[in-house]
């Protein structure tokens, strides 16, 4: 799993970017996802709303959801991710670090992080309890 | 290499479907039965058509399969029921009888059309309703309707055993429909067609290879009705009304997926073959008399078709057929629709003051169409900040990527220019 993650504290930083910029990143986002998808890599792929969208919730003492507002101190937010079935962690870091290199404002990549996690599997099937 | 049917015998099967599922159910009761059955038969179809030839009579070979599969499975079961020594058949023995040594009465057309209610049945939520449909009646595969939805199959197949479960539950409620029942049930069915046709409409992200074409299928299955009501006005009105909103696909999207609102499509590439069937569909519907939402939706519709541009569209029409709308069905989106006709004819400045009246209902203000809305007026009335800032607002609100893409698109390109 690809995670993409943005900074908090407000709507997506895109918004504010050039049309020719938004335009080149979105360009570069569609053509990403074809690109791992014609390749059979592709598991799913998901962009998220933005961080002030979010709410946080919890149960409370019945189990009935608390929910909280948005989270302007939270250092990162969660903005879309890709799960990919591969042969090798490198080919995985080789994926990201391309996502990683998306065109920000002027077309330069913003070589934001990726955090790559192993999707955990099934029990193996010779596996006795 | 597997032999494959063509699309001829394809299209045929689909066809059929509806109309054997709708015997076997006349016949048998069991609907989550009957339907697995002819599912079975399908494949079966499609497995031997290619090599064997197709039957000279194809309903009757898929009927004979589907019995013969269903019969099996009453036996299977009937041996488990022993077994467990728990002798209840589903259907009282009674209406067995009756039902079987009596065909007579009802005909074929009332079969395959109740078919269509019992898939909206109103213990079913919309989604159940929507993959029942998409299966009984369009004949997909449970695979096709996963994928259409973008869900796994798994889950897809969950959702279809539980809507076939809980019409089996509310079976014993549910007699004989009546042409009275189907009139009170037929808006039901409309409106499930009519979520299939959006979802396939307004979910295209450029990269549809592998999605089942949902709006090609609500026409389909809209024709199917149609010609099983062919004098119902609001059938015909809801089949105008999506060949007229279709018609309009190719221009609707860029190369990437990205919309193109109404006023700035290439006409040209608007489908004019559709254009003039939905509207004589139309004038067939609004000849029988009683209007109704769906077809004052497709007069809509007709009107942007039939323009050359966004200037030349008879506004003060279009402001008109939403006034009578909204006295049909009361909603948001109808009374949005209906500021911007009027803005269009009056000017952004009284449609601005319309869309104020809007944002007074706490459940409408914070919806991002609103401030779409009022974003676009407000750049014709010449406010570009205030503009920048409402379309940058809907941004953050839509849950559609190519919508949000569209919108931040037009607040940056508002911004790079001042």
């Amino acid at each position: 799993m690809l995670m993409m993650n943005t900074p908090g504290g407000g709507p997506y930083q895109i918004a504010s970017w050039p049309a020719e910029d938004i335009k080149a990143h979105i360009g570069f986002m569609i053509n990403f996802s074809k690109q791992l998808s014609a390749a059979g890599e592709l598991v799913g792929a998901e962009g998220l709303s933005g961080p002030d969208q979010a709410k946080r919730v919890r149960a409370g003492v019945n189990g009935e959801p608390i929910t909280d507002g948005v989270f302007p101190e939270s250092k990162e937010f969660l903005a879309g991710y890709w799960i990919v079935d591969v042969e090798s962690p490198e080919r995985a870091y080789a994926i990201a670090a391309q996502a990683s290199a998306a065109p920000g404002p002027g077309g330069k990549p913003l070589n934001m992080p990726i955090e790559v996690r192993q999707v955990m599997s099934g029990p193996p099937p010779d596996w006795k309890p | 290499m597997i032999a494959r049917l063509d699309d001829h015998a394809q299209d045929l099967l689909r066809d059929l479907a509806p109309q054997v599922l709708g015997v076997l159910l006349r016949r048998y009761r069991d609907f989550g039965g009957c339907e697995d059955a002819v599912q079975e038969a399908l494949t079966a179809a499609a497995m031997q058509w290619p090599n064997q030839g197709m039957p000279d009579n194809p309903k009757a070979w898929l009927i004979t399969v589907a019995t013969r599969r269903l019969t099996d499975q009453i036996r299977a079961d009937t041996a488990r029921r022993l077994r467990e020594q728990l002798v209840v058949s589903l259907v009282p023995a009674d209406q067995q009888i009756a039902l079987a040594a009596d065909a007579a009465g009802i005909n074929e057309r009332d079969e395959t059309l109740d078919l269509y209610f019992m898939c909206c049945h109103p213990a079913l939520s919309s989604a159940s309703q929507i993959a029942l449909t998409l299966r009984a009646v369009g004949g997909l595969t449970t695979a096709e309707i996963a994928r259409a939805f973008l869900v796994p199959e798994a889950t897809m197949a969950q959702r279809l055993t539980r809507a076939k479960q809980a019409i089996k539950s509310a079976g014993a409620a549910f007699p004989e429909l009546t042409p009275a029942d189907r009139a009170d049930r037929l808006p039901a069915v409309l409106k499930v067609i009519y979520l299939i046709f959006n979802e396939g409409y307004t979910t295209s992200t450029g990269d549809t290879l592998y999605r089942v074409d949902l709006a090609a299928e609500a026409i389909r299955v809209a024709r199917l009705l149609s010609q099983l009501m062919p004098d119902d006005p609001e059938v015909g009105g809801l089949l105008a009304l999506m060949l007229l909103t279709d018609a309009r696909r190719a221009a609707r999207t860029g190369p990437h997926g990205e919309l193109i609102p109404l006023d700035e499509q290439d006409r040209s590439q608007w489908d004019r073959a559709r254009v003039s069937e939905g509207q004589r569909i139309l004038q067939h519907a609004l000849a029988r008399g009683a209007t109704g939402p769906y077809q004052i939706q497709a007069a809509i519709a007709a009107l942007h078709d039939e323009a050359a541009s966004s200037d030349e569209t008879d506004w003060a029409q279009i402001r008109g057929l939403y006034a009578l709308l909204l006295r049909f069905q009361d909603s948001p989106m109808a009374r949005l629709s209906h500021a911007v006709a009027h803005a269009m004819v009056e000017g952004p400045a009284a449609g601005l003051a319309a869309l104020d009246q809007l944002g007074v209902d706490p459940h409408f203000a914070a919806n991002h169409r609103l401030d779409a809305v009022r974003a676009h007026l407000l750049e014709r009335a010449g406010d570009r900040e205030a503009a920048i800032r409402c379309y940058r607002q809907a941004a953050q609100r839509t849950t559609s990527m190519p919508e949000r893409n569209y919108l931040l698109l037009h607040a940056a390109r508002l911004s790079d220019y001042g």
